[in-house]
């Protein structure tokens, strides 16, 4: 008999200890998937940033540097220039990249670092227990936003994947989501295009991946799925904003 | 007979680093420093090795951080505020056990403080700076000669112990020029970096972090790294004494000001007083034991530092009641350098109080 679905050979054979309802399993398969596809697990190197996505190592069979929160772009930096040789990447949340890591991220995607940055985007500060992110939406309530976003106050959301694309360091931006089947392949497609940016050395490509925190949105997978599609994509178009001709 | 070079401390040290094996540099410019940055820029490309000019010195601190986890030597340089910023990163190294090594040519503070040379930041550097717990090894070069020499030792003992190390000087040791001999690099037999990430290439998973959440996890690793602080003091203290065998007061100061206070102390000899001049050149560890003996010899120690006061706490803590201890301390400011004749003064001073 043909085997025609199976845990891609890039990530452990373990137990998730995520919450229920939550995407990372899902997101570690998508860039597991990618890794497999160009044969680059055993030359890989996982920059771990902080928050829920630290445990990376605990779910990916490669080798893996933490980084300090939102300093994952300039590790990566310093892993790729010292190992040209080397496969990159960053899995980074929405507040380590997208509020505290910012100068790190905008300028290691302005040098054109040859590798690929993971973004995942639910909106929130998930490890900490659920407090307003620079991605949080407008009139959206979290722990430190007890009143609801407010725009005059907060600021809008920070669309990361369009920023990204004006930088001319950047060969690919691309936004995805994974809240449904469809989603999913499309994310797969995406991601595989991005990883191979840089399995070809055509330089900096991002993802961003919009995923649900079920536990801190109050909500159960489903809604928070829904959540998704209601909310967040009408505010973060899915769709690639570049794509570098080689 | 070796080739002798006339240059600046900041160049001496990037010089050292080169051949000590570092290609890799990753900085941002601060005076009185950036010598160091401007050098690197230049010689580190037609090594293979890479010069990053980052967009902060935490960018810069995280680039070291990256590389030295890969096993690559690999180095940046800042001054007082630029090393505040890369304190976080210095704590994860730490914590991380990563080598690599930070150049601080520390300015005057507190905050923007100035240019000129200053020892104000003793406590930040030696007494761990970051947050969690942790101490580096911290060499306190005075001459341009050791700023060559003690940053290729860095890079040894940063691979030997797998800990960031700090070369402290200020813009008197930083941008003076001296005569160098850039001697080659000491042979030393170093242990093989089984634990840097390379990609697995069919191994096991290798893991840098800081992170420990298993149950007593976090205490075995920080009494590890206390045991590898108490093999540092043991085995890699280091200091100068000049004139001391016989002294009955030693004059202990580190850096630039050590300089002018051997002036002082050979002036002071001139007129017969018994003085002699302690210079800690590792700051951590600190050469307890040596300052003991000399200070217990002596029965008094007078310290100078440009500070109000600072490695006077490790001395105190070094001779315990074997000795009296003073203080002269000139704080950060334009122009606050002491010359030979005020120390000579002070020094005339405690030398009286101990005939007495």
């Amino acid at each position: 008999m043909q085997q025609v679905f199976k845990r891609p050979q890039s990530l452990k054979d373990v137990q998730t200890h995520f919450c229920p309802g939550c995407h990372h399993g899902t997101i570690h398969r998508l860039v597991a998937d990618a890794m497999d596809l160009y044969g680059v697990q055993d030359r890989t190197i996982g920059v771990a940033s902080v928050g829920c996505s630290v445990f990376l190592y605990g779910y990916f069979d490669i080798d893996v540097v933490e980084a300090p929160h939102g300093r994952a772009p300039a590790v990566a930096t310093g892993v790729k220039r010292a190992r040209p040789d080397s496969f990159v990447f960053t899995y980074q949340g929405d507040g380590d990249l997208a509020a505290i890591g910012t100068a790190e991220i905008i300028h290691a995607a302005n040098r054109g670092e040859d590798i690929t940055v993971v973004f995942v985007n639910n909106t929130t500060y998930g490890m900490t227990g659920g407090q307003m992110a620079p991605t949080t939406l407008v009139g959206q309530k979290t722990s430190t936003s007890p009143y609801g976003r407010d725009k005059s106050k907060d600021g809008s959301p920070i669309k990361m994947a369009e920023l990204m694309a004006q930088l001319g360091g950047v060969a690919y931006s691309a936004r995805v989501a994974v809240d449904s089947p469809k989603h999913v392949l499309e994310a797969k497609k995406v991601m595989r295009e991005a990883f191979g940016y840089q399995a070809q050395g055509k330089g900096f490509s991002f993802v961003e991946v919009l995923s649900a925190c079920p536990t801190n949105w109050g909500m159960n997978p489903l809604k928070a799925n829904a959540r998704i599609g209601e909310e967040m994509i009408p505010y973060f178009p899915l769709g690639v904003f570049k794509k570098e001709e080689a | 007979m070796s080739k002798r070079l006339f240059v600046k401390g900041n160049e001496a040290a990037a010089m050292g680093a080169v051949e000590a094996g570092c290609r890799y540099y990753f900085g941002y410019p601060i005076t009185p420093q950036s010598d160091i940055p401007e050098y690197l820029s230049r010689e580190l490309p037609p090594l293979n090795g890479e010069f990053i000019q980052a967009e902060s010195e935490i960018g810069a601190i995280n680039m070291l951080l990256g590389a030295s986890a890969t096993g690559a030597r690999a180095m940046t340089s800042s001054s007082s505020p630029g090393i505040s910023l890369k304190q976080e990163g210095i704590s994860y190294m730490a914590g991380a056990e990563l080598p690599g090594v930070i150049i601080n040519i520390s300015r005057s503070g507190p905050g923007l403080g100035g240019i000129d040379a200053s020892q104000s930041d003793y406590f930040q550097c030696v007494k761990g700076g970051g947050h969690g717990g942790y101490h580096i090894p911290v060499l306190a070069p005075n001459s341009v000669q050791e700023m060559y020499d003690l940053t290729m030792h860095a890079f040894d003992l940063a691979d030997l112990y797998r800990t960031p190390v700090m070369l402290l000087g200020d813009s008197v040791i930083g941008q003076m020029k001296e005569a160098l001999i850039p001697n080659p690099r000491p042979v030393r037999e170093l242990p093989a970096k089984g634990w840097a990430v390379r990609g697995k290439s069919g191994a096991e998973q290798r893991v840098v972090k800081s992170l420990f959440l298993g149950d007593g996890e976090l205490e075995a690793h920080n009494w590890h790294l206390h045991a590898k602080y108490q093999v540092m003091k043991e085995k890699e203290c280091i200091s100068e004494e000049y004139e001391t065998a016989d002294a009955r007061l030693i004059v202990a100061g580190f850096g630039s000001v050590s300089r002018i206070a051997h002036t002082a102390v050979t002036m002071a000899r001139a007129e017969g007083m018994k003085v002699g001049l302690f210079r800690p050149v590792t700051l951590f560890p600190f050469p307890e034991q040596a300052l003991a003996q000399a200070a217990a010899r002596a029965g008094k120690v007078l310290v100078v530092e440009l500070n109000t006061g600072q490695m006077v706490e490790d001395v105190r803590l070094s001779v315990g009641a074997a000795a009296q201890v003073s203080f002269y301390g000139r704080p950060p400011g334009a122009g606050s350098l002491p010359s030979p004749e005020e120390l000579l003064e002070v020094i005339r001073k405690n030398y009286q109080e101990t005939a007495r």
